[in-house]
């Protein structure tokens, strides 16, 4: 099963951090991940630039709209993500636990399940299959 | 060691990983001392396996070598995470100490002892009655949370957290991981025993759509049950066992092929697996001999009872009912007590029956069990009392989700017209 991480981080946390102090919380992590890839736990990675590079695109008054965000008032902001394989739920959550970005206090993450949209993407493509041969 | 594709290395890894995951992981958590690590350690040990073999061939003994393989890692693992915290130093330094130790040699030996010790740990008295089913059916039977969750009809995560924390417990707690002494046996046999029969009538009240499910609950039960009888082979242990292989033995007779719930009466006998029955039988008058049986062995022999007669009128409800009122002596719940007026009713018919059951129902226990309003419904039907009857068995619809049991009592009331 794949299971999708979700890694928040208080703004500014890291930052504030002494230059040797970060070193390590980024020693630890990295290896840790290598730990993860090597036993083929860690399928996919990506860590993402502040949420105030973000923008935000929606449809509006019938035109797209694009503006900041998003709410960058929020306490813990998306710092990262990364996709585990695990054999269930309990697995993740043992392998997240090891994490040192969570043992170390350096936000919370967020697991969440991939769903498995198979079937519905099958039905989809019956029915676009069937608007074509009209 | 012999040469063999990466493919048929997965294969025969599969192979192991179903069959000897189990006690793999009871014996590392021995070695270990912790769930987690030993878990983590087991699966690595596996993907070294697929990674190694391949090219160094497969060891002669695949066992003790993903075991000490697993070790080695787990004792990586303790290294590396020492570096940032020292207090994992000492417990490197202890296990180092302990693989050097003489006690690498009877290994293959404490296998099964390990998974008894592993059935234990997790039905220790200090847990909550709910984590001892979630951890032996993830730690002893290797189900995954979610395949336990959708069988319990409960979100993964909360079965999860369940987990994580009875886990917590094990480990803050300092929870022994051994098997109970003599003085303490019978109760904490009591509690093991408790989760493999709400395992099993968990996977036989099955409700439709998640079959599949249910069906390999009581097959992991009847599991559980065996190994627990091969190794502590009590009188009650044997008798569960033979409980829980007479009522499968008639599985296949229980539903239709839609999905309908057929009752007692109207199943087809020649569907009973005759092989399973008389393996509940023969182990049944195991239990018996031994003269220090209890409820799982009469129980037992009341289904015993049923399995033997050819038909409902032929069955044997004097000793049926003789059998019931030696159970509700030793268990006396409101349940036992409902049965107990059931097969009174068979035995001097609906009149005497609603007596009985009427009073069972005004202790107040059963007010919201469906199987009382609808025994009470049967009794007026069999009496020819439609409108009494009718309102018992809406009664008993309200109180049930199980789609089989609602088409069932819905089949009745349309009857009753």
């Amino acid at each position: 099963m794949k299971y999708i991480c979700l890694g928040y981080i208080e703004p500014g946390k890291f930052e504030n951090m002494s230059e040797s102090e970060r070193n390590t919380v980024l020693d630890e992590c990295f290896s840790y991940n290598d730990e993860l890839r090597k036993n083929g736990h860690l399928v996919a990675e990506e860590p993402l630039q502040p949420a105030n590079t973000a923008v935000t695109v929606y449809w509006k008054n019938g035109k797209v709209a694009v503006t900041d965000g998003p709410y960058a008032e929020t306490k813990e902001q998306l710092g990262g993500i990364q996709v585990l394989e695990a054999r269930d739920l309990n697995h993740a959550i043992q392998l997240i636990s090891q994490h040192p970005g969570v043992k170390l206090k350096c936000g919370t993450i967020e697991i969440r399940p991939a769903a498995d949209i198979n079937e519905i993407m099958r039905k989809s493509e019956r029915r676009r299959r069937k608007d074509t041969s009209r | 060691m012999s040469e063999r594709s990466t493919e048929q290395i997965r294969e025969l890894l599969d192979s192991l990983y179903r069959v000897d995951s189990g006690r793999i992981l009871a014996t590392l958590i021995r070695l270990l001392g912790d769930f987690d690590l030993a878990e983590e350690a087991m699966h690595e040990a596996f993907a070294a396996a697929l990674s190694l073999w391949p090219r160094s061939g497969v060891p002669g003994n695949p066992r003790p070598w993903l075991i000490s393989t697993a070790r080695f890692k787990a004792i990586d693992t303790l290294r590396r995470r020492a570096r940032f915290d020292a207090s994992q130093d000492e417990l490197v330094r202890y296990l180092e100490a302990q693989w050097n130790s003489a006690e690498r040699s009877n290994e293959e030996d404490s296998l099964e002892d390990d998974r008894l010790r592993l059935i234990f740990t997790c039905c220790h008295p200090s847990q909550a009655p709910e984590a001892h089913v979630a951890l032996t059916l993830r730690e002893v039977c290797g189900l995954t949370t979610e395949e336990i969750a959708k069988a319990f009809l409960i979100t993964p995560r909360t079965l999860a957290q369940r987990i994580v924390r009875a886990k917590a417990k094990i480990r803050e707690t300092r929870i022994p991981y051994e098997v109970p002494t003599p003085q303490e046996l019978p109760e904490r046999l009591g509690a093991v025993l408790q989760v493999i029969y709400l395992v099993f009538n968990e996977g036989y009240s099955a409700a439709a759509g998640t079959e599949v499910t249910r069906a390999e609950l009581t097959g992991e039960a009847i599991r559980l049950g065996r190994l627990l009888a091969e190794l502590q082979p009590e009188p009650e242990v044997i008798g569960l066992l033979s409980l829980m292989l007479l009522h499968e033995s008639r599985h296949t007779a229980r539903t239709s092929p839609t999905g309908e719930l057929i009752l007692l009466e109207n199943q087809d006998r020649s569907l009973w697996n005759r092989e399973q029955m008389a393996e509940g039988v023969a182990l049944l008058e195991k239990a018996l001999k031994s003269r220090r049986f209890g409820s799982y062995t009469l129980q037992a022999a009341i289904a015993a009872v049923h399995a033997e007669a050819e038909s409902v009128a032929m069955t044997d409800w004097r000793q049926i009912v003789a059998l019931y009122n030696r159970l509700v002596r030793i268990q006396p719940s409101p349940v036992v007590r409902l049965n107990r007026a059931v097969a009174i009713a068979m035995r001097d018919g609906p009149e005497v029956g609603l007596t009985h059951i009427d009073a069972v129902l005004e202790h107040g226990e059963l007010a919201n069990y469906y199987l009382a309003h609808s025994a009470r419904a049967d009794m007026y039907r069999r009496l020819g009392r439609t409108a009494e009857a009718r309102s018992s068995y809406e009664k008993a619809l309200a109180l049930t989700q199980q789609e089989p049991e609602r088409q069932f009592l819905q089949e009745r009331i349309r009857q009753l017209k």
